[in-house]
């Protein structure tokens, strides 16, 4: 992780590992998501096309910055290396993954955890949206420390 | 459904589950004679077979309704081929039931079998960002059993449920399957075992995660009329087979979703998705928890199966560790669940996997489980989830 954190100041932004997805502005990252214009339900992964809610005949998805901070619904790490695609670091340490609530769209969205152990989590305790790198480089949405 | 309006379980049959390395196939064929055996009828006897597709197996896995009917010697009969990821089993049982329902055919041979690689699954290969399953494995590493152990760890903190609550089960399947000759491990273990094994994903451990196994299981099916007419001892009857969806916003997050639905605009529904699989199978039997005599649950880890006791209506939330405390989910208690050994004793073969439910069910319901026999056993239900939102319950009743 710290290898490429470096590498941020010294060249080019690292590039997102899915368009769309997150955006990060003056190091501050939100996730994107659609919010229909009809009902107002949020999508994440932002969705085009039809909204969601089966009660809904909206098509007017317009993208929108999710809340940066929530609480932890639950949360995980992976004692193994995960297999491709995912690029697991060498050597190993495991990867967190916390599941966060977030309260004004009522959504739960997943994310790797950044510099934090499941010993550091727990349920129902804030974290706020940043991002980090992939082992192999590009980067992606992560929860950390508000 | 009124008994005017049932289909019959002619007989069931298995390839013991393992990991024996061998083309999928195989395990089918002899899961399908073993079934036709049982029912006292003959593959040219079939009309109609469905084949529960396995997307690790090449072509031959995406047409399994050819290729085991090519495999057991074409004879001209219908055939389908469905996949729903762990649901198949069951929707592949609902399509021969309807066509049976339907009057278009008396006899289904419904089949289902897989070969797994060894480890984590991992999703279909190639560079396919469009694929959520995909994308899960790149972006965030989530295997499944991190989803396994985000619901295990959100137990613990709404219910207080223990790692030691977790290694009970294990422990309480593994008996069960120890005396279960189609399951893989058939060794009983100790908690001690369970809470020594390494941590996989936090809270879950190697013990308290379903392997991936190779296996096969397939049931016959007939009309009444059809079992009647060839003196069949067909008495195991299918009340209801549930492969309902989700009600949006689905408010519990699925494998291998990134996000949950929103509530922004839509409260959640009355029931989570895994409870409205099982009522809809209640609803179409016209039964309810109180009828069962024992369940067959997915548990895909040990933590999940006390999730799918409370969502089957047995205990209120929370109420399913007090039901393992006292016994009463371990054979021999007031509600025995998964007597075969669960998941636990076979380890995962996703197609096969809601067949072998309902071959449990039927051996059980039938009086034929020898060791692990469930007593007077009348009426049970199987329950299962596919991900990517596919639900799977299933009640039989003699």
């Amino acid at each position: 992780m710290l290898p490429s954190k470096r590498l941020c100041h010294i060249g080019p932004m690292p590039l997102p590992a899915i368009d769309g997805w997150f955006a990060v502005d003056d190091g501050v990252a939100h996730l994107l998501g659609t919010r229909c214009a009809d009902c107002r339900t949020v999508h994440f992964p932002p969705q085009t096309g039809l909204c969601r809610n089966p009660r809904c005949q909206g098509e007017d998805l317009a993208e929108t910055r999710l809340s940066r901070r929530g609480t932890v619904w639950s949360y995980t790490n992976a004692c193994y290396p995960p297999p491709a695609p995912f690029a697991a670091a060498e050597p190993y340490t495991p990867v967190t993954l916390a599941a966060v609530e977030l309260a004004e769209e009522g959504i739960v969205v997943l994310g790797q955890v950044k510099d934090m152990t499941v010993d550091d989590l727990r349920v129902g305790m804030e974290l706020e949206l940043t991002s980090g790198a992939l082992a192999d480089g590009p980067e992606v949405w992560m929860w950390g420390r508000p | 459904m009124g008994q005017a309006m049932s289909v019959l379980v002619a007989g069931a049959g298995m390839h013991p589950w393992g990991k024996w390395g061998r083309p999928f196939v195989g395990y089918g064929v002899a899961a399908a004679r073993a079934a036709l055996r049982e029912a006292g009828l003959e593959w040219t006897d079939v009309q109609f077979l469905v084949g529960a597709d396995t997307i690790r197996n090449g072509y031959p896995g995406f047409v399994a309704g050819a290729t085991f009917a090519q495999a057991l010697g074409w004879t001209g009969a219908r055939i389908a081929s469905c996949y729903a990821a762990c649901a198949s089993g069951a929707q592949a049982l609902d399509i021969a039931r309807t066509r049976i329902l339907a009057g278009l055919c008396d006899v289904a041979l419904v089949v289902g079998a897989d070969s797994t690689p060894k480890g984590f699954f991992t999703p279909v290969g190639g560079d396919r960002p469009d694929d959520p399953d995909w994308l899960r494995f790149r972006l965030l590493g989530a295997t499944n059993p991190a989803y396994f152990a985000l619901y295990a760890r959100r137990r613990m903190a709404l219910y207080g449920s223990t790692s030691e609550d977790f290694a009970a089960v294990k422990v309480k399947n593994a008996l069960a399957g120890s005396l279960n000759p189609n399951a893989r491990y058939r060794t009983a273990v100790t908690a001690e075992q369970v809470l020594a094994s390494p941590m996989v994903a936090d809270p879950l451990r190697l013990m308290d995660i379903c392997a991936t196994s190779d296996g096969g299981a397939a049931v016959v099916l007939v009309s009444p009329e059809y079992a009647r007419r060839r003196g069949l001892d067909a008495t195991v009857r299918i009340a209801a087979i549930s492969t309902v969806t989700p009600a949006f916003p689905n408010t519990v997050l699925e494998l291998p979703c990134f996000a949950t639905d929103s509530t922004a605009a839509v409260p959640p529904p009355e029931r989570t998705f895994r409870a409205s699989i099982a009522h809809a199978a209640y609803e179409e039997a016209g039964l309810g928890p109180a009828d069962l005599s024992f369940a067959e649950v997915y548990d895909l880890s040990t933590a999940l199966e006390l999730d799918w006791i409370e969502d089957v209506g047995l205990a209120p939330p929370g109420g399913a560790d007090k039901l393992l405390r006292a016994g009463d989910t371990a054979l021999g208690g007031r509600i025995p669940v998964n007597p075969s050994g669960g998941l636990a004793s076979f380890g995962e073969a996703v197609p096969a996997q809601a067949l072998a439910q309902v071959c449990e069910l039927t051996w059980q319901l039938r009086g034929t489980a020898g060791a692990r026999q469930v007593v007077n056993a009348r009426a049970a239900l199987a329950a299962n989830q596919g991900l990517f939102g596919h639900g799977s319950a299933i009640i039989a009743t003699v």
